[in-house]
């Protein structure tokens, strides 16, 4: 891939002359759709992001949003779908990598790693072996930095075989004094390079991101891929602490793709400045490296400060205590960015220019249409346990249990329940992560599936008692030349943002992933979204049954079955199922009632529909047995609706009175079993075949 | 009274020691491994991590640091010395106690909650519980595999200084228990003396209040003796 001429053209006509070799290749990569989002800019303006939480809004490395006067939490989240593809465990494992020193430029410690996988159907051999290499990936670098992985999802379509997708999102803590963005503040303050030295790997990772996958990509585009040193990173966030303990850092940015390039035209931009840059200083790990290597190689574990004059000495103590590298490699200036090697002028553009000046691209877009209901008469039986034990539903503890999901000591609820939740003592707040999105629903509906993701994971926070605070999200799409792919992605951002907005959660920061495509086709246009929510305390009811409650359906269905697992398993198409009128005042309520004493258990009803939502809360103590009228009853996957187990039924009736309808279930029963009739038929299952069924993963991997 | 929790580059329980610890009122400071023991040390922690990156044998790197030097010496002195997880396999590495942790028997990292039964009760660490005592501690590694010569492991055995084996909840000590394969369901054993002891299990996650379960806290009151 070489800059295109209508690209060549605009820089010249502002240039006044031909752009050198690295600026050719500066302006391919940080004007790429990857670094520009050229074909998704357009489509962004749909997001609300403000709240009078929003301290630091899209646009800087992290999102940061209050959760008192002086703590803040920072939220980012990003794709690394392409090297993933190419070499999943250094794929993964520097999206990791990537997102935590996101993190770090905003000053903030990471305090919790969530992760959204997607993969081709888990019967084939090569989605396992992507599968496994990017768990493995991500475990053995975040569970090296400490820091813990606590949310996320995993999830399988025969559309992601030649593209899986890695969505990484990362939630740190920062108090006021310490905060620091991505600004440069002021000429002549130096810009001095901390962490790993530079070396030619991840050359223009920006732009082979932002192109379909070939054929042959798994061997040529190899070199394209970073290989990560995950202790060096957590070097990197110690120094990273001790550089704000000291109040020595006036602006961060951290180095991802597009180089160094990238990260300090970017910084000095923002801060309307320009750079003078002597790429000689920059500490090197390979002899005879060429200007254009040193700028925009994507070597890890890289930050970039700016620091006053007087400060510098210090900063290269701390990074030498901590064995980093460190050079000073030019400082903030007024004018242009220039970039200087071997005493020649290398680079001399304007940094606004370069950082801002990318084309937007008009793309035509075809809209979605949506399916008709034809379903199929499929045995119930087949039908349940199909569903229970296919991947996307089943147990992912086989995922969770090679994340360290506990070091830290804030993991007040664990993976495996709807949400997690960390103890935030410093504010007295339980935050509530969720995260993730639901191909099966965004193929069959793609706006009205991605305000249902939406939905879901607003839900999935409320069920734990938490109140929505904030979201940031990873849309990834194929190939946005293509109309039909570009009308299915315009919808998934529309749908998302409608939904957000409507549930008055800041959308504060995200990530565009398009050319998703490959000789198989185009992904599902697949809205990643990673939410957060505040709660008092840091106690939840559990996602399990206790007894002794009596067991209540609240909120309404859709009643139907479009981008169902049902569906998905026995085949048939229906449309989507109509989400709430007024879903914001079912997830208030729920997050309310959630918190109650009364309240034993309580879990979201969503993937597989109310019969699995039932079979995942049954315990070897404790069961249910409930009736259904007919199988969409059962499997009809709306959500925005939740199991409740309460001992005080007629209060829960009365805080949804007017919001949504509550529904008795049943009365758990002391059998540990599961009994679902519908119609005449009637299933039992006992809680250690549920299991069974459940840990399909599990089974088939180990 | 001023326990130190050596931090290595790559520890990552450090912070966590410190805050449970706090919590029990025991005073604990993070003490960077160059700068050496402060001299008012009554306690070390050797907290988990991956310490240089594990990258060659899990602790090797750590267990060769002058620290440890100094680390050896006070626990010859009978300063407390505990090391957790990888602070475990660093003890290993320095000859704090015999034996080494290796890849566990699944080839993964596991994270999860296990059952472990207090085998000696008359220890610091163990002082808060009886014999036969089944605590629920949360386990996190990939290299727990508890290894150790026949004649080595009989003499642990003779001498009583075996501190805590997997079992179930129950309390029996099985094969299906065992979450990582270590010879004998080992958890945690003693060193020379009975004031250093090394465990895979992390105390420290399992002490503050607001989370769940808090078994580790006797392990921790060693400390505040």
């Amino acid at each position: 891939m070489s800059l295109p001429d209508s690209d060549h053209d605009v820089i010249v006509s502002e240039l006044g002359r031909d752009p050198t070799a690295a600026e050719a290749a500066l302006f391919e990569n940080l004007w790429s759709e990857h670094c520009a989002y050229r074909s998704s800019r357009p489509l962004l303006s749909a997001f609300d992001s403000e709240s009078p939480d929003v301290v630091v809004g899209p646009g800087d490395d992290a999102a940061v949003v209050a959760l008192d006067d002086e703590t803040y939490v920072t939220m980012g989240i990003e794709s690394h779908n392409h090297p993933s593809y190419v070499d999943p465990y250094d794929g993964a494992a520097t999206g990791v990598g990537g997102i935590v020193r996101d993190t770090l430029s905003m000053g903030a410690y990471p305090i919790a790693l969530a992760d959204s996988l997607y993969f081709g159907s888990f019967d084939r051999e090569h989605s396992r072996y992507l599968f496994e290499g990017v768990v493995e990936g991500i475990a053995d670098y975040g569970n090296s930095i400490g820091v813990p992985t606590v949310a996320g999802s995993v999830d399988f379509h025969p559309d992601y075989e030649g593209n899986p997708l890695v969505n990484v999102a990362c939630v740190g803590l920062v108090t006021d004094d310490r905060l620091v963005t991505a600004e440069a503040k002021r000429a002549g303050n130096k810009l001095v390079l901390v962490g790993n030295a530079t070396g030619r790997d991840g050359l223009g990772g920006a732009s082979f991101a932002s192109e379909d996958l070939s054929e042959d990509a798994e061997t040529e585009d190899r070199p394209a891929v970073q290989v990560g040193d995950p202790y060096t990173e957590k070097l990197l966030i110690e120094a990273n602490e001790a550089l704000i303990d000291e109040d020595l850092i006036r602006s961060a940015r951290d180095l991802g793709a597009a180089g160094l390039g990238g990260a300090s035209s970017e910084l000095v931009a923002k801060g309307g400045f320009g750079a003078r840059i002597e790429l000689d200083r920059v500490h090197q790990r390979e002899p005879d490296m060429n200007a254009l290597e040193i700028l925009l190689a994507e070597s890890q574990e890289r930050m970039c400060y700016e620091v006053r004059p007087a400060d510098v000495d210090r900063v290269e103590a701390i990074a030498e205590r901590f064995d980093l590298g460190c050079s000073v490699i030019g400082e903030v200036a007024e004018g242009n960015y220039v970039c200087t090697f071997e005493g020649e002028t290398v680079v001399d553009v304007p940094a606004e220019f370069l950082a801002d000046g990318a084309p937007m691209n008009d793309l035509d877009a075809v809209e979605p249409t949506q399916t008709e209901r034809d379903l199929p008469n499929a045995d119930l039986g087949e039908a349940f346990e199909a569903v229970a034990s296919s991947p996307n539903t089943a147990s992912k503890r086989w995922v969770y249990r090679q994340y360290d999901h506990e070091v830290g000591v804030r993991t007040a609820l664990r993976p495996g329940d709807d949400a997690a939740v960390v103890a935030v003592r410093e504010a007295e707040t339980g935050v509530a992560i969720s995260a993730g999105a639901n191909p099966n629903w965004t193929t069959a509906a793609p706006y009205e599936g991605s305000r249902a993701v939406a939905l879901e994971n607003a839900t999935n926070l409320a069920v734990k008692g938490a109140t929505p605070l904030a979201a940031v999200d990873c849309l990834n799409g194929g190939n946005p030349e293509k109309p039909d792919v570009y009308g299915g992605f315009e919808a998934i951002v529309d749908g998302l943002a409608e939904m957000c907005s409507t549930l008055s959660v800041p959308v504060v920061g995200g990530n565009v992933s398009l050319y998703n495509d490959s000789v198989a086709g185009p992904i599902p246009p697949t809205p990643t979204l990673a939410m957060v929510g505040a709660k008092d305390g840091y106690d939840a009811p559990p996602l399990s049954l206790s007894g002794g409650g009596t067991l209540l359906l609240v909120g309404a269905d859709g009643d139907a079955l479009g981008g169902s697992e049902y569906l998905a398993q026995v085949g048939g198409s229906d449309r989507f199922p109509a989400l709430a009128d007024d879903p914001a005042a079912v997830v208030r309520t729920l997050a309310a009632v959630a918190n109650w004493e009364s309240t034993l258990s309580t879990h979201d009803v969503s993937h597989g529909g109310l019969a699995v939502a039932l079979a995942e809360m049954v315990t070897a103590e404790t069961g249910v047995a409930v009736e259904f009228d007919d199988a969409v009853a059962a499997f009809d996957e709306t959500p925005g609706r939740a199991v409740v187990e309460t001992t005080d039924p007629e209060s829960v009736r009365e805080a949804f009175e007017g919001v949504a309808p509550v529904e008795t279930l049943g009365t758990p029963t002391d059998d540990g079993a599961l009994s679902l009739t519908v119609g005449s038929e009637t299933l039992n299952y006992a809680a250690e075949e549920l299991a069974d069924l459940r840990s399909v993963i599990e089974r088939e991997l180990d | 009274m001023t326990v130190a929790v050596v931090q290595f580059g790559g520890s990552n329980c450090d912070r966590d020691s410190v805050r449970a610890l706090s919590h029990l009122g025991v005073d604990a400071e993070r003490v960077w491994h160059e700068d050496g023991l402060p001299a008012e040390t009554t306690g070390i922690v050797l907290p988990g991590g991956f310490s240089y990156g594990d990258y060659l044998r899990a602790g090797a790197m750590a267990a060769r640091s002058p620290i440890m030097d100094e680390v050896r010496a006070a626990a010859e002195e009978g300063t407390p010395v505990l090391g957790v997880c990888n602070g475990a396999q660093i003890g290993c590495e320095s000859g704090l106690v015999p034996g080494a942790f290796t890849t566990n028997r699944s080839a993964r990292f596991q994270c999860e909650r296990v059952h472990v039964r207090v085998e000696n009760a008359d220890t610091p660490w163990t002082d808060a519980y009886d014999a036969g005592d089944v605590l629920e501690l949360p386990i996190a590694h990939g290299e727990g595999r508890f290894e150790i010569a026949a004649e080595n492991y009989d003499r642990l055995e003779r001498e009583d200084r075996i501190l805590l084996r997997y079992c179930d909840a129950d309390g029996d000590v099985t094969d299906a228990a065992n979450p990582n394969g270590s010879t004998g369901n080992v958890a945690g054993v003693l060193g020379d003396r009975e004031s250093v002891a090394v465990m895979m299990p992390h105390p420290e996650r399992a002490t503050l209040p607001d989370l769940d379960g808090t078994d580790g806290q006797g392990v921790l009151r060693g400390f505040r003796r």
